[in-house]
């Protein structure tokens, strides 16, 4: 009894646990659901696992569903991304005991009922309890906004190689603040509008209406809220890598003041697309511009930190060119978080302001449907791409050595990366190719995406075995990692 | 290895991007048994309009075409509007007059003003048509299939020709739909052999791959082709495919926007783009080998 409730203890009370919680919740929900979509459905799984487990696919409901599978998956993201922060970052233990345990509490019922409403028949209880999910994950985030106040006298830190203000106010604690309380005021803004549509049961896919000359300001306020919540998520992510890579130095006192102003500047943009439309999108680019800048200020401190550690560690004091990029790609989980930040730049943000910038010569010339699949495509991407880093991250923090730190590194970057560029050129296929001559490019990308996406998957299925078969160990890592509790970076907790 | 495995990439998309187009190889002519000249009363009266069941309400009874426009009968209205001069040859396409539309200086709205424009191209391979001077013809074993690779004007031109109208959305979705809430034109379930569909494993896609070829009008109707067994998709009304095989070009034209609405989801769509409500748009211009349309009067 005493070791179920060990094991419970490390699941749901350390940091390491309760992101593999997080994970492996994602993990299982894709796997499910990803068989009712895709080349599952082509294959005939589709209607196997609708046979088996009773599922309901209301035609008419099908946006509906998605909306509720994405937040039930969105919930797990923000949670994950919290148990790092809370870990991270300076504050005081029952507050990190706190927020964690309520925002796990959250995101469990708000995944679990969401998903049973969603796919399993409409009981109205189980509506409720997803929403009642939501809202505690909001609370938990009310819970930490407050806890990041970066101007409490006991957070102020006189490290001069960390950006900070003459009055000692810690500025990546600042950027950590500002991010949550747009995140907390992003969530108001997709709430409002979503409890209109939703509760109406009157869903819409935001890239379908994406054409209408004339959108709500219902509209407008949705399309904004998952634009935002997404580069938000990004943002956070970008902090915690940062964080994990101790970033500091000069570079670090450039990158968090740009952070706090982009971050402010994309969120106030967002929000002002419902009443002033056409500005917004200017100041959402005005606003994107440093962030993109500090991240990649960080990724060049990572680089040169994970490339010098190695080098140094080979006794290598004056490396070639050629033996510095050896040294960066030794180590795949350091090298591929920041790696992955840099792909999201060619086949997200780059793509991206091509579309903008060519939409109504481009883009706008082609069928709605078409423009359609580049706009699913290119957010699809930047989700998945963000997932493969928090994965990257974590198999960093558990510990994984040696060659299945290899393997698992390079297959997650190479496969992903395979899968994501072939996505790109299958939403951008109309530029290269006519309707009638697509269908051997289509195969090709799809073969692709999929040879990438399940190869990831399977990647990730064996990691979670491991740590599966690690849980039914009496004394596996699971206990050490327990008894290593708070870890290192924890011990900045306040007393 | 790594550059190994990214030149075989490079290479493999390469060679799919150099893929040229599929020309129309047809399977033969099939006779589906449903006469294209047909069409049908839909009663005016109230409907459940969209996803989420609106009220909609039909002013007044109209008829529709029990298919789609087919490549014979485009290619008699061509011949016919190149002898009145109703339509004209311009370099490598058929084009035809227009009104224009009223411009409201939208944000990506584009001026469509009076004039003439494109109705079909001419240099297209996957236009079924076989040109001899001023005189079309449809290519072979496609007499039946749907007109395609014509654009809104074009579909307009020849509505109006034949003395009817492209239909509004809201006329192409009663007929479609019936007075129920149904979400395909046939009824609640999508299979397979009731519509033409991306991957829907119909007899042409056995022969072309996965995006298929068009189906003759008509071809879900519950008969057997050589074995291949179709399930009816005719609508309440007996309208034929309103499901799957061509989107279909309709009429409306919205306020602050040049685009024009197509329905029914086609042969290189998913089979979620052919609930009834699921809408497409292009410019007018546009045509493409997924795309046709039929006629109200």
């Amino acid at each position: 009894m005493r070791d179920i409730r060990d094991r419970f203890t490390f699941l749901f009370t350390s940091t390491k646990g309760l992101i593999l919680v997080g994970i492996a919740s994602i993990s299982l929900v894709t796997a499910l659901f990803g068989f009712l979509s895709g080349p599952m459905e082509e294959f005939g799984v589709r209607d196997f696992m609708i046979r088996t487990f009773g599922i309901s696919l209301v035609p008419a409901e099908r946006e509906g569903r998605i909306i509720m599978l994405y937040h039930a998956i969105a919930m797990a993201v923000v949670a994950i991304e919290t148990y790092v922060i809370t870990s991270l970052v300076k504050m005081r233990r029952e507050h990190q005991a706190t927020i964690n345990s309520t925002i796990t509490f959250g995101f469990l019922l708000s995944m679990i009922f969401g998903l049973i409403f969603a796919y399993f028949g409409h009981n109205y209880v189980f509506h409720g309890l997803f929403i009642t999910g939501q809202a505690i994950v909001f609370f938990a985030g009310v819970m930490l906004a407050w806890v990041l106040w970066p101007w409490r006298a006991g957070y102020r830190i006189d490290d001069a190689d960390k950006a900070r203000t003459r009055g000692g106010v810690d500025l990546e604690r600042v950027a950590f603040f500002v991010m949550a309380v747009a995140m907390l005021g992003s969530a108001i803004f997709g709430a409002v509008p979503g409890s209109m549509f939703g509760n109406g049961f009157r869903t819409f896919l935001a890239e379908d209406v994406v054409r209408d000359p004339v959108k709500t300001p219902m509209q407008l306020a949705i399309i904004g809220h998952l634009h935002i919540m997404l580069a938000l998520i990004a943002v956070a992510l970008s902090l915690i890598i940062g964080r994990s890579f101790d970033f500091r130095g000069r570079l670090h006192k450039i990158a968090m003041p740009l952070m706090i102003a982009g971050t402010l500047i994309i969120t106030l943009g967002v929000w002002m697309v419902v009443p002033f439309e056409r500005i917004a999108h200017v100041i959402i680019n005005v606003g994107s511009f440093p962030v993109l800048i500090a991240s990649l200020l960080l990724v060049y401190f990572g680089w040169r930190q994970t490339a010098n550690a190695r080098l140094a560690a080979r006794g290598l004091a004056r490396p070639s060119f050629g033996q510095r990029v050896v040294a960066l790609l030794g180590d795949p989980l350091r090298f591929g978080t920041l790696w992955q930040m840099v792909y999201m730049n060619v086949v997200v943000t780059a793509l991206g302001i091509f579309m903008a910038i060519r939409l109504d010569e481009v883009v706008r010339q082609w069928p709605h449907r078409e423009e359609r699949v580049a706009l699913t495509g290119h957010w699809h991407v930047l989700s998945g791409i963000i997932a493969t880093i928090i994965l990257l991250y974590y198999a960093d923090l558990a510990g994984l050595k040696g060659r299945a730190r290899q393997v698992f590194g390079w297959v997650v970057i190479v496969a992903s990366d395979l899968a994501f560029g072939a996505v790109a050129l299958f939403e951008t296929k109309r530029l290269y190719v006519s309707e009638s001559a697509q269908q051997s490019l289509v195969d090709m990308a799809i073969l692709l995406t999929d040879i990438g996406l399940a190869t990831v998957l399977a990647t990730l299925g064996i990691f979670l075995g491991w740590r599966l078969i690690d849980l039914f160990k009496r004394n596996g890592r699971w206990r050490q990692e327990l008894a290593a509790r708070p870890t290192s970076s924890e011990q900045e907790v306040l007393k | 290895m790594r550059q190994f495995l990214l030149a075989s990439f490079l290479l493999l998309m390469l060679t799919a991007g150099c893929a040229g187009p599929t020309l129309p190889v047809s399977t033969g002519h099939v006779d589906t048994g449903v006469d294209p000249e047909t069409w049908v009363r839909i009663p005016a009266g109230p409907f459940a309009l969209g996803q989420f069941n609106d009220p909609g309400v039909i002013g007044t009874d109209f008829e529709i075409m029990v298919t789609p426009v087919t490549v014979a009968q485009y290619a008699r209205y061509l011949n016919d509007a190149l002898a009145a001069g109703t339509a004209r040859i311009e370099g490598n396409q058929v084009v035809g007059p227009y009104k224009g539309d009223v411009f409201h200086g939208h944000k990506h709205e584009e001026r469509i003003d009076p004039g003439d424009y494109v109705q079909i191209p001419l240099d297209a391979p996957e236009l079924r048509l076989v040109r001899n001077g001023n005189a079309f013809a449809a290519l072979p074993s496609y007499e039946n299939h749907p007109m395609t690779m014509v654009s809104w004007f074009g579909a307009r031109a020849y509505c109006e020709a034949i003395g009817g109208r492209l239909p509004m959305q809201v006329e192409w979705e009663k007929a479609a739909r019936g007075e129920d809430s149904r979400p395909f034109p046939w009824g609640d379930t999508l299979n397979r052999n009731v519509a033409n569909y991306y991957n829907s494993s119909d007899i042409f896609e056995k022969a072309f791959g996965k995006a298929g070829d068009t189906t003759p009008v008509g071809f879900y109707n519950g008969r057997s082709y050589d074995g291949y067994v179709t399930l009816d998709n005719a609508s309440p009304y007996g309208v034929y495919d309103m499901a799957g095989n061509v989107w279909q070009w309709t009429a409306d034209i919205t306020e602050g926007m040049h685009y024009r609405f197509l329905r029914g989801g086609s042969k290189a769509d998913y089979g979620y783009m052919l609930r009834i409500w699921t809408r497409n748009n292009a410019g007018p211009a546009y045509y493409s080998p997924n795309i046709g349309f039929r006629c109200v009067r």
